[in-house]
Parts: C-alpha cells; structure tokens; sequence
C-alpha cells in the first residue's frame, strides 16, 4: 500500500479494501516509527489528519468522493493551514497557527484529501538543502548522510521514505524540480500564476510557484487537477479554463522535438549525473521523439540575476516579521527600535538575513538602477532565450541539478556553492515556464532526475511526457533501503 | 531684502469605498479598535493584496475633474519602512507611474483668479493608528485603518502665500466632496495636508530648501502653520542661519512649528514595484463609463446658473460653492415649483422663474444668517422646503418681502422642522399683507390727514415727499398693507 499510485489508492478505498482512516493511520505509524531520524515533517496532528479521514470516508460510504477524496497528504509548511502550526521552517513562526486555510490546503480539503502533516523546508524556503530550517536538517531516505535537497527537502524526504503518497511543495529557484531530483521523485513547477499563492507564504512573489511533488507522473496530474485553477484572491493567479491534466498522459511521443540546451551539458555537471540524462535522451528518441541542440546564452546570468531579484522581494516580504502582531518577539527590549532588531535578530537564520541584507542593498538608493533595475532587464532576456528555443523544439531537456544528493554540512559554509545547485531550475522561474523533474536512473548510487522544460501552460502535455518515459522505465519504482 | 514664499501641497483624500483598497474589510469610521482589521489589514503570513476596483474610479473621477491625464497604465510600488502602524513593513503606493497625471485646480484669492497646477495624484493604502493611551504600560495599535484607500495630491510650488495655500485646499477640499469621491471629514482625518514651504529673495528663480509641515487637519490651522514656518525661516535667513530639509509638525497650543525628522534621519524607502500586483490597466471604456455617472462641476454648474436663472455672478459662485449649497438651492427651487406650478406653461419656465428668486434667497438671505451665525449650510436652522413655503407666499403676494424676512428670522429660531412652517406663523400673527382696497384706502386717508406738511412739500413739487408718504401707510398697516396698492390709492388721492 505504501508504494501504491494515487489511482490505485483510490481505487483500494472505493473498494473500501481500505478506508481512508487505517490508510491515514498507516501512515501516521510510519511517520510515528521513522520521522524522529529521517525529519521531515515539522508538525504532525494525528487527531486532526484522523478527523479529515472520518470524513473522507463518509464521502466515500455515501458515494461522493473524488480522485483523491481519502488519501493522505503531506503539506509543505509553508501553506498556512487552519489550526496547524504553520512554521515556514523559522524560528520566527515557532507558535504561529495558520487562522486561514491557503487556496491550495482549501483546494485539497474541498478535494476531500487528508493532511497527514507539515513537512520540514529550508527557512522561508530559502536554501537547496533544507539544511537552513530551524527545526534541523533532514535526512535523504536514500543515503541518511545526504541532504535531501531544497527548499521542499521535508516533502521529498517524507514521500521517498514512503511517509506519505505524496506531497506539496514550492520552487522559487529549483525547491521542487532538485529536491525530486535528489531523492528520486517526480516534481512539477507550473507556470507562474497556474497554481494561487493565496496563503502561501511569500519568499519570492514573482518566482515563487506551488506544485506537486510525487512517485509518477501520473500522480503529478492527478495532483494538478485539485491544485490548480484561478484564484480571486491572488492577483497574479490566471483566468484560465479549468484543465483535465492527466488527458495527454497516453499520447504518444512520437515526432516531439526535444530540445537541448549545450549550455546545460557543459562545465559543472557532474559526468555521472550527464550519462543518466544522456541515457534517459536516448530513451526517449526510442519513443519516436527527435532531439535538437539549441542556446539559451543567457543561462548564465540566471544565477546572479537571482540573487538580485529573490533577496530584493524577499527583504520586503520578510519585513512583517517584525515582533508586532505575531511571530517571534524578544522577550527584553529597551525601546521599538530594540524590539525589532532583537526580535529579527533572534527569530530567523543566518541565510535568511543574508538575503534580507542583500535585498535591502539592491533596493537602496544609489543601487536601485545597477542590481535591482539591471537585473530586471536580463530577467527578460533570460525569457527571450526560451521564447528563441520554443521556436525550435516542444520542450527542453536537461538535467535537474548538477549533482547527486551531497552530504550534510559539505556545503554550508560556501553560499555560492549551494546556491550553483540551482543552475539548471533558477532560469525556469525567472521565465514562469514549467518545470519538471523525473527520475532517470541512478549515479554513484544515489537518484538522478531528468528536467523536462515546457513552453507556457504545457503542463499537461509535459505529464504525458514523463508519463509514457515511466511506462517504459521503471526508475521511478525504486525505493531506497530501510524505510520497511 | 524683499522675501518670496512657495508653498506646495500634498494632500491625503481618503476615498469613500465600502471597502479597503486591498481587501474586503469595511472602511466604516470609528469602530472598536481591530475590528476591522481582517488577515490582509494585519499582514498574516501568506495573505495577498487585491486591488478594489471602486478606489480605481475614484482617482479616475479625480482626474476628470481637474482635466488631468489618467494613467492607462499604473504601476503599485512599496514603500517599505518600519513602523508598528504599518503591518507589513511597507506600504502599497505608486512611485514612479501614478494612476493621474498632470492636472489643475482654479482658486481665487480675493478678485485674483490663480491656477494651481497639480503634479500628480496616486493611489496609496493608509496605515493604521498608534494609541498611546495606556495599554497596561504599552502602545495600543488599531488596524483599523490600515488599507483605507488614499488618493495623494500633490501640487507643484505654485502658492505665494498663506492664504493662497488655503484657498487651494479648501478648494480642493470642496472638489473631492463635490464629486463624492471623500467625506471631507478633517477631525476623523479624511483630508489631511501636509505643506511644503521654503522661502527666496523675492525676483529670484532658485527655490529655498524646503521644510514639510505634516499632518494639518484643519483650515485655520494651515494658516498658522505657514504663517509662523515663512517667518521663521526669513528670520532664520536674515540671522545668517541656514534652512536644513526637515520635517516639521505644527503645534496648536504654541502656534509654532518644531522639527521632527531631518533629512539625514530619512528612511531610504526602497521602492520597487510591487511582485503581488499586476500593473493598474485603465480603459477608454473605463473613463467612459466614470464620466458618464459623473456629477456636473462646480465650474460648468455656476455657468449654467448664470444663463438659465438669470444670476448674477457673485450669486452663482456662492450657490455653486459647495455641494451643500447648490443642492440646498436646488431642492429648494424644485419644491418652489412644487407648491406653485401655477401660470407657468412648463416646468423649465417655472424653474427659470422661481431659481431666480430662490437664488437671491440663498445667497441674501439664508447667506447672511449662516453668515452671522459662523455655520455652515448643513446646519441651517431652516430647511430648503421651509425656505420655498416661505417664498412661495412672497410670489403669491400673502406677504411682503419685508415681513418674509422676519418671519425668516423667527423660522431660524424656532426650530421646528414642520414643512409649513412659515404660513403657520403667518396665520397665527395675522402678518397676511392687506390687499382689501377699503381698508387701505382707510389707512391712506388717515395718513394724509395727519401728515398735511407732507402732502403740501408734495405739491409743492418734492417728489421725495411720495415715499415718506408711503412710508408712513406700511408703517400704519404694520408693514401688512400691500405696496403696490398703497403707491396706487396714494397716487389718486394726491392727485
């Protein structure tokens, strides 16, 4: 049962071979046996997830229950969930309780899913290694030494250790697509504005971006269907007709054009990691895809253009945590001024400030126009690139992260180190195309995903694609040792 | 050495939408603390602005009325700073694309007619309140306000004087009532100004650094203000002191101005355009749609009144000078017509007619009295249906016009808002005007009896003799007899 599809868990309830109550329960046990070393879930609330799965399982007896109507999910702490701790990974939302559900919890609740708990993240989302989360490190279920990657490590730790079906996340510069990459997971990023933000809490407004974190493609759809969808609430959300995103999961591939950027197979990619996504190319001109080799010539500013622009939104979107109305505040001030540095200070961590230092230097006077301003300008030659490349292919791929999982602490003394970890995802968010990643075989023993890049609201036809690689490969079935 | 003021304006217009400019919470004044404060107006964590389209056509209503340029295309930028009334550390504004552009606004400083030229106005959210009362030791803070839609207006250095600074704001002040766009409630902080002054050597071109007054909630207030900071800084100057860029608030108890930030203390706001926002997109059909449902202007409607009722200019700039006093004078006409509908062949006629009497009834009579009593037309004493009764008795000649005006005086101090009012003291004081042609010929006759020096200066050829003649019948008819018929008999009689 832990390594059932969505579909199969459904079907297993329907059947009512399981209710939706043991199935959670099941979970729960997991979570209860392995989480303490593993740590990927920040909050878990059995009696909450259990109240959701009474009720799912009423919908089910009465014959009412959707496609993930009962099923157990893991949600990434930073959606604010009603009466759940909602922590973002920071000491400065310790003993905050979410009084609001976000559009995409509301979503699965209306979906009657189960939330099975609040997954482990980098703080505020920001870090590749979930090494920067208050509530300590977590585990990657493949090689316990190994970071799971971030910022939605706890998500990816919690379904490759089997702690749920499958999870939520963010990717604001790669915390889906490197994290599934490196626990061998399939993890989508829609399109910017496809998935509301309402609710989640804002590290980068204008890259940041929810999406499914899952076992298969197919899960990813079917996860997509309840997640997506125009929210009134957030007004950078689309008015889109409503889609169907498991309908091209059986198209065949045949005549696709899959572009390649030579920017992507060159220096900083490790040889092991090039030889799966190689292999996993090959793979699909089997399927009857073509391959072309295309430029985006301006993948390398994506990094610096980053770092510009993230740390710009996020000083000012971190600037409500000031002790006031919620969150941490110091417990001995002198006056206002005091009480806000020391309650600042205190409450978020060592890679949060940095960014908050280096948002507030591009913002300032005199700066303005050389970082923020600049940067704001490659942003859209960055996206030009793409535009170029769609011209020439259907999609693009590439590999996922540059590595495979590293270990604990190898790099949390060298920022730009971790931060090169995002090579190959930051350019995506910086054009709000999708992005996905799927597992693709092994190197050095540890998972390799593959990126699939798609043009605008290509997620459906991107599923498929992952989709029909997973009908003929089975690395997405691997599970790592000792999660039993 | 002959000094210069310029003075500038910018002022915070709260706009008059059921809800806050990013969220769905009620603007309504004066509520418990916190009350209105929903999760956007308290910044939680995750929560996301949404742009109230009705803050949109106000700021468009605006720009209509002081033929600016409306932005097609805004942009929303944070203002980011720390304060504990500000919740999430920033305030949504527009920087550098505002949704109205250059406009202006025509003010007159005694027979001087000056256009004052706006720079701009944009759309902002209001921060909350910080209450220093005692919080068991602490600051309260009320969210209330927070996110309450604001339209800044900001002038460029036109103004001379005080008083010119005054006359513009309350111009403005009249403007943004007029087009229903604010309540104008200066005590509750509707409309609040804030006041640039600097000084020069008069002749000179280079502006003087400038000094901002903050936060003046009232006419009267501003005037001092500029009055105290222009002789502060000349003194300054001529000291051979210099003026430093600061921040000043006006003290009310002192009458004087005294520094609360300078520039070096600023806060470098970071502006940057807003992530959570798209650009603000206005449309012709937008404009279209908030010029059809706008009301006629000051300007246009003072014209109007000239031309159609056949007013003086003076009269017409009074009746147009506030909402309150053009529809006093228009609902008071309209029920002129109501009561009296008789001889006219149509309504336009009759409204033609009767505005021209009520019109020299607002601004004379009602004028003078809101004059003497230092109020303003909304706490007039008679009501615009009482005033119409009351000329509606004038025209169907019950009484004169001497007595309409008393019976106006005693209307005012009675308070009482019965609608018939004025005929109900006419009754009861027997002051219906005497039109009986025997009873006044009565009263002639014994006018001329005792005034026989009179009646010989008149045939002796002194014309003047005529009116103290008549004279002496309204005063013997208690001011009851009928003029007309009284210039009449005497004619006859005298003849």
């Amino acid at each position: 049962m832990i390594n059932a599809s969505l579909k199969d868990l459904a079907a297993a309830l329907g059947a009512k071979q399981i209710s939706s109550v043991e199935l959670t329960q099941l979970f729960l046990d997991r979570i209860a046996r392995l989480n303490p070393d593993i740590n990927a879930y920040i909050t878990v609330d059995a009696g909450k997830s259990l109240a959701q799965a009474t009720a799912a399982d009423a919908l089910i007896a009465q014959g009412k229950a959707g496609p993930l109507t009962g099923i157990p999910f893991a949600q990434k702490d930073i959606f604010c969930a009603k009466g759940w701790r909602t922590t973002c990974g920071s000491k400065m939302l310790e003993k905050f309780t979410a009084p609001y559900d976000a559009h995409i919890i509301s979503q699965f609740n209306a979906a009657g899913a189960v939330n099975l708990g609040k997954t482990n993240m980098d703080e505020f989302a920001m870090g590749s290694s979930n090494e920067t989360s208050y509530f300590g490190k977590v585990q990657n279920p493949w090689d316990r030494a190994r970071v799971p990657g971030g910022s939605s490590g706890g998500s990816a730790a919690a379904v490759a250790a089997r702690l749920a079906p499958a999870a939520t996340g963010t990717d604001t510069g790669g915390s889906i697509r490197q994290p599934a990459s490196l626990c061998g997971l399939s993890g989508l990023k829609p399109t910017y504005g496809v998935c509301s933000r309402y609710g989640m809490i804002a590290f980068a407004s204008s890259l940041d971006q929810a999406g499914p974190m899952a076992k298969s493609a197919e899960d990813l759809a079917l996860m997509m269907n309840v997640m997506a969808g125009f929210d009134s609430r957030d007004s950078t959300s689309l008015q889109r007709d409503q889609e169907d995103y498991t309908r091209d999961l059986n198209k065949p591939l045949a005549g696709l054009r899959i572009g390649l950027p030579k920017e992507y197979f060159a220096d900083g990619l490790d040889a092991g990691v090039a030889k799966v996504v190689q292999d996993a190319i090959e793979q699909y001109r089997k399927l009857g895809a073509q391959t072309v080799e295309i430029s985006l010539p301006n993948n390398k500013l994506a990094i610096p253009v980053y770092y510009v622009l993230a740390p710009a939104e996020a000083s000012s979107n971190l600037s409500r945590y000031d002790g006031v109305r919620y969150g941490h505040r110091a417990a001995e001030y002198t006056d206002l001024l005091d009480m806000y540095c020391k309650s600042r200070a205190e409450g978020f961590g060592a890679e949060v400030k940095r960014r908050i230092m280096i948002g507030t230097y591009v913002l300032s006077a005199g700066y303005y126009d050389a970082y923020y301003l600049k940067a704001q300008q490659l942003r859209r030659l960055i996206a030009q690139d793409f535009e170029q490349a769609f011209q020439h292919c259907d999609v693009i791929m590439g590999p996922a992260a540059p590595g495979t999982a590293f270990k604990s602490g190898e790099k949390t003394d060298d920022p730009v180190a971790m931060y090169l970890e995002d090579l190959y995802t930051i350019a995506v968010n910086l054009a709000g195309l999708p992005g996905m990643s799927v597992p693709a075989g092994f190197a050095n023993g540890l998972p390799v995903g593959l990126q699939i890049i798609g043009n605008y609201f290509d997620e459906a036809c991107m599923l498929g694609i992952g989709h029909q690689y997973q009908q003929v490969t089975d690395w997405h079935t691997h599970t790592p040792k000792g999660i039993e | 050495m002959q000094w210069e003021v310029v003075i500038g304006l910018e002022t915070h217009t709260q706009l008059q939408t059921r809800t806050k400019i990013f969220s769905g919470a009620s603007t309504a004044f004066g509520s418990e603390p916190n009350t209105q404060a929903d999760a956007v107006s308290i910044a939680l964590p995750g929560v996301l602005p949404v742009l109230n389209r009705e803050a949109v056509q106000c700021a468009i209503r605006f720009g209509l009325a002081i033929d600016a340029e409306i932005g097609r295309r805004s942009v929303f930028a944070r203002k980011n700073y720390f304060y504990p009334d500000l919740p999430k550390g920033y305030q949504i504004s527009q920087y550098e694309l505002p949704v109205v552009g250059k406009g202006k606004l025509t003010i007159q400083v005694g027979d001087t007619e000056k256009t004052i030229n706006i720079t701009r106005a944009h759309l902002e959210e209001d921060a909350g309140k910080s209450l220093h009362g005692d919080f068991h030791g602490m600051s309260g803070i009320d969210l209330n306000r927070a996110g309450t839609p604001l339209l800044e207006i900001v002038t460029e250095p036109d103004m001379r004087s005080a008083a010119e600074a005054v006359a513009y704001a309350k111009k403005l002040h009249e403007l943004v009532q007029w087009i229903g766009i604010c309540d104008g409630n200066m005590q509750e902080g509707s409309f609040r100004c804030d006041v640039n002054v600097s000084v020069r050597p008069k002749g000179t071109d280079k502006l003087g650094t400038r000094r901002e007054i903050k936060n003046l909630n009232s006419f009267r207030f501003m005037q001092q203000a500029i009055e105290y900071e222009t002789r502060w800084q000349i003194e300054t100057l001529e000291d051979g002191g210099t003026i430093h860029q600061a921040t000043v608030l006006f003290d009310p108890d002192t009458g004087e101005t005294r520094a609360m930030r300078s520039k070096e203390e600023a806060n470098d706001y970071r502006y940057f355009p807003d992530p959570d926002l798209l650009p603000l997109v206005i449309s012709e059909a937008d404009i279209a749609a908030v010029k059809a449902g706008m009301p006629e202007l000051p300007e246009a409607m003072k014209e109007r009144f000239k031309n159609e009722y056949t007013l003086s200019d003076y009269e017409a700039d009074y009746l147009t000078s506030s909402k309150a006093i053009s529809n006093y004078f228009i609902s008071a006409t309209e029920r002129l017509v109501e009561i009296n509908p008789a001889k006219w062949g149509s309504r336009f006629e009759a409204l033609r007619y009767y505005g021209k009497i009520i019109g020299n009834g607002v601004s004379g009579l009602l004028a003078s009295q809101l004059n003497r009593d230092g109020i303003e037309i909304e706490d007039a004493l008679v009501s615009p249906s009482q005033f119409a009764e009351l000329h509606a008795l004038l025209i169907q000649e019950v009484i004169s016009s001497k007595i309409a005006r008393d019976v106006f005086s005693q209307m005012w101090s009675a308070n009482d808002s019965d609608d018939y009012l004025a005929v109900k003291i006419v009754e009861q004081q027997g002051l219906k005007q005497v039109s009986d042609s025997g009873a006044i010929e009565a009263i002639v006759d014994e006018v001329l009896a005792a005034n026989a020096a009179m009646v010989a200066e008149y045939k002796a050829g002194k014309e003047k003799a005529f009116n103290g003649l008549v004279g002496q019948c309204m005063k013997a008819s208690k001011g009851k007899a009928n003029p007309a018929q009284v210039n009449e008999i005497l004619k006859k009689k005298l003849a």
